[in-house]
């Protein structure tokens, strides 16, 4: 199935390079497809001997894969960027009002803005963090928004991610591939730098220590080395200087989390956790999880440890409350949305569904409990056969359903086997909430590597781009 | 350090210095069996080498007969057998991929890149490349491992650990192979052999470096109680009991904690025994029983530090 008329980002409709890639177009066609097929391979041998890579799930237990990386950059003006900056922040900005809101005052449920039911039934809801006070009142403190380019060239918000949102370890080692293989093209383009992340992430982290702390006791908490993101948990303690631990290595006593070190138990305020909620304390959740804490509810609700992102964070980046975003806008900041969801259709609401049913074959239907591109369907890129048979599976259970138009996702020239073609593409700029809100310029472009694909998963085979935000 | 972090980096440690190990003993038979030899003594000497590591009952348990071939792809390329060597390279790689973190880029590279080699090395290509070379290349790479670690680790906790874990399965590796190769070569308590045994005690000096280093030290015959001295008291000897236990102490101290003082005296204990060990006091009280009771000791050992800093050993 192709796209027509989606957004090229290099080219416009005439076909003339637009102006920021004007340079680098001029650079492409100068260089010998030879030496580019060389840089490729180099980039590929450079990635294994890393190791940076992911481990796939369903490919055979623990199989570990480069995630493909593409050597043409995504390249974004600088005013562009400026407007979605100012989106994005104010976006997480709400939603982090929204997720204290719900876990105190509830005002917005009350002003009937969003229905209760939706959000204090919701499975990613919990009851445990109600009237529990965070730190500086933030719980999604890293948000990675993701956000595509559609129609004529107008940028949407396709998801937020909040539940330990990954990706920015590729995001940097990227930069660092592209700095080493083409150190020219950073001569002819003023790219502002990604590399500033990991300081910006500890600086963040240590802000938002329980109080009285002087010297916070930072540390990134792991399911450990079968995970599939377990390269950027290592990459990011590293980068930080902090300990990468997992629930065997600390403990709970007195309220108080502390981790085995060789010279005995050492005292941890802020823990960066990339295990789910469910995961986190077998005391507390689910009671067969090895990859907790046990007690460690205990120790966040007495003040005495944080927890980043925040438990019960979840509720906010849930598709079936993704709707509501904008309104949050207005109903915590008084003002209108920068930034613009993608039309959604809640199947669970009567009209909604009709309207789907109806127009199935041109929808893109999404579980509200899904993720990583499983679940779905893609109506137009579906058979008949296809369609009838979610038909039915949608008709039994709406409310598990969104559907949403299917985006013409911008495009960018990738290296496909044929040379360089578009591929559609989307990008996950991460969003720190601390004492600042802070972005680096860009972020985690993914590209989905078939002709035609608009899945854009690392998980389901899709590969990355270097993001280059200009500076003015 | 986060204790499991320490113990990791003490198991990499172990297993690299456990493959290279095993490339050496495998090396010592591989060169004799290049010696007239009769079935019979093939088959001790191939035997003797599953017994240094405790392998025999295993061994039996896959292979009806003990031949060359047999205790070559059972120590060598067996999955089952977890003191194989490409089970000992992956052991390593698995622990330092679990601490990534810790390591410098160069020596993650370094074992991954040993394991990488490894893993896609085919029976067909040890056969066409030949065993010799395959030891070689075994050695090399650990030789590889700790220059990157010495040249490259901040000389902090990490560094400590991988040289406790490396000097203790040395220590241990050493032990056996002199006790089983004592044996072997001086049944009933003999104390000299015939003129053939130069070869064998040469093959045994040369499994673990040491052949140059004996004629630089006696300048004379090689004589079994010599080579004993050589491998158990001699600290200048880096490969000795006595050298491995000096390191474990002194590195011991540098990373003592709120429990570990017992754990340091039995280490000094032990050094100390051997830094004033004397080799004629040791053959007469028996080759045998010492190393024994010096590999228990050194294994008590290991189980302390394991409990003092690591993840204990349950």
């Amino acid at each position: 199935m192709t796209i027509k008329n989606f957004y090229n980002e290099m080219k416009d409709e005439a076909g003339q390079v637009r102006p920021h890639y004007a340079s680098y177009a001029a650079w492409l066609s100068e260089m010998p497809e030879e030496r580019l097929a060389q840089k490729r391979a180099e980039a590929d041998a450079l990635f294994h001997r890393h190791g940076i890579t992911f481990a796939v799930y369903g490919e055979g237990a623990g199989t570990e894969r480069l995630i493909p990386f593409d050597i043409i950059p995504r390249i974004i003006p600088a005013s562009e960027w400026k407007t979605l900056e100012s989106g994005l922040r104010q976006r997480v900005k709400a939603l982090n009002l929204f997720i204290h809101d719900i876990y105190h005052g509830q005002e917005i449920l009350k002003a009937g803005h969003i229905p209760a039911d939706q959000v204090l039934n919701n499975a990613q809801y919990r009851k445990v963090m109600q009237g529990v006070d965070v730190p500086r009142g933030i719980y999604a403190h890293i948000a990675g928004v993701d956000v595509v380019r559609a129609g004529a060239g107008e940028y949407y918000v396709l998801e937020d991610n909040l539940r330990v949102p990954s990706g920015v370890s590729y995001m940097m080692e990227n930069r660092k591939m592209m700095m080493r293989l083409f150190p020219r093209l950073f001569s002819r383009y003023r790219v502002a730098p990604v590399d500033r992340y990991p300081d910006m992430l500890l600086n963040m982290l240590r802000s938002v220590a329980p109080t009285g702390v002087t010297d916070p006791t930072v540390v990134v908490l792991t399911p450990g080395a079968y995970n599939s993101a377990y390269f950027e948990h290592a990459f990011l303690a590293q980068q930080m200087g902090v300990e990468l631990v997992e629930g065997q290595d600390m403990f709970v006593k007195d309220e108080q989390v502390f981790m085995r070190t060789t010279q005995g138990p050492q005292r941890v305020d802020v823990i960066y956790r990339r295990v789910d909620d469910d995961f986190l304390d077998p005391l507390a959740f689910r009671p067969d999880s090895v990859l907790g804490v046990p007690g460690i509810l205990g120790a966040y609700q007495a003040g005495r440890v944080t927890l980043s992102n925040a438990i019960g964070s979840g509720v906010a980046d849930d598709k079936s409350i993704y709707p509501y975003v904008p309104e949050m806008v207005r109903f915590y900041l008084g003002e209108e949305p920068i930034l613009h969801n993608v039309p959604t259709y809640m199947c669970r609401k009567k009209d909604d569904l009709a309207y789907v049913l109806d127009h199935l074959a041109e929808l893109v239907v999404k579980e509200v409990h899904g993720a990583g591109g499983y679940g779905m369907l893609v109506g137009p890129a579906a058979t008949k056969a296809e369609v009838e048979v979610f038909r039915e599976i949608l008709i039994k259970h709406p409310e598990r359903y969104i559907a949403q138009p299917t985006l013409a996702l911008s495009a960018c020239p990738t290296f496909v086997e044929s040379g360089v073609a578009p591929r559609h593409i989307d990008l996950r700029p991460f969003v720190l909430s601390g004492e600042e809100i802070q972005l680096v310029s860009g972020g985690l472009t993914r590209v989905a590597l078939r002709d035609g694909s608009l899945v854009v998963n690392s998980s389901q085979g899709g590969g990355t781009k270097d993001t280059w935000v200009l500076e003015a | 350090m986060l204790s499991r972090t320490a113990d990791h980096l003490y198991w990499m440690a172990r297993y690299m210095e456990r493959a290279e190990n095993i490339a050496r003993i495998l090396d010592v038979n591989h060169r004799m069996s290049m010696m007239p030899q009769s079935r019979i003594q093939e088959e001790q000497a191939w035997g003797a080498t599953l017994r240094i590591m405790g392998l025999e009952a295993a061994f039996h348990q896959r292979y009806a007969e003990i031949t060359p071939d047999n205790v070559l792809e059972f120590m060598i390329f067996d999955q089952d057998n977890l003191s194989s060597i490409r089970n000992c390279l992956r052991a390593a790689r698995e622990n330092a991929h679990a601490v990534r973190g810790t390591l410098t880029s160069e020596l993650w590279e370094t074992t991954n890149g040993t394991w990488l080699k490894m893993r896609d090395f085919t029976q067909e290509a040890f056969a066409d490349a030949g065993a010799g070379e395959f030891f070689e290349w075994v050695k090399y790479r650990s030789h590889l491992s700790r220059g990157v670690t010495i040249g490259t680790m901040l000389q902090d906790e990490a560094l400590r650990f991988i040289r406790i874990g490396t000097f203790l399965e040395r220590a241990d590796n050493t032990a056996r192979i002199l006790d089983v190769k004592y044996q072997l070569l001086l049944p009933a308590g003999e104390v000299e052999g015939g003129a053939a045994d130069y070869y064998q005690w040469s093959a045994l000096l040369r499994s673990v470096s040491a052949f140059e280093v004996y004629r630089k030290v006696y300048r004379d015959l090689i004589t079994p109680a010599r080579v004993a001295e050589l491998l158990l008291l001699r600290v200048d000897m880096p490969r000795s009991l006595a050298r491995c236990l000096k390191e474990v102490y002194t590195n011991l101290q540098r990373v003592r904690n709120a429990q570990s003082a017992e754990t340091e005296r039995q280490a000094g204990e032990l050094e100390a025994t051997l830094r004033f060990g004397r080799i004629d006091d040791i053959v007469r009280g028996g080759l045998h029983n010492y190393v024994i009771r010096m590999l228990a000791r050194t294994q008590e050992l290991g189980n302390r530090i394991a409990d003092d800093f690591l993840v204990p050993v349950s």
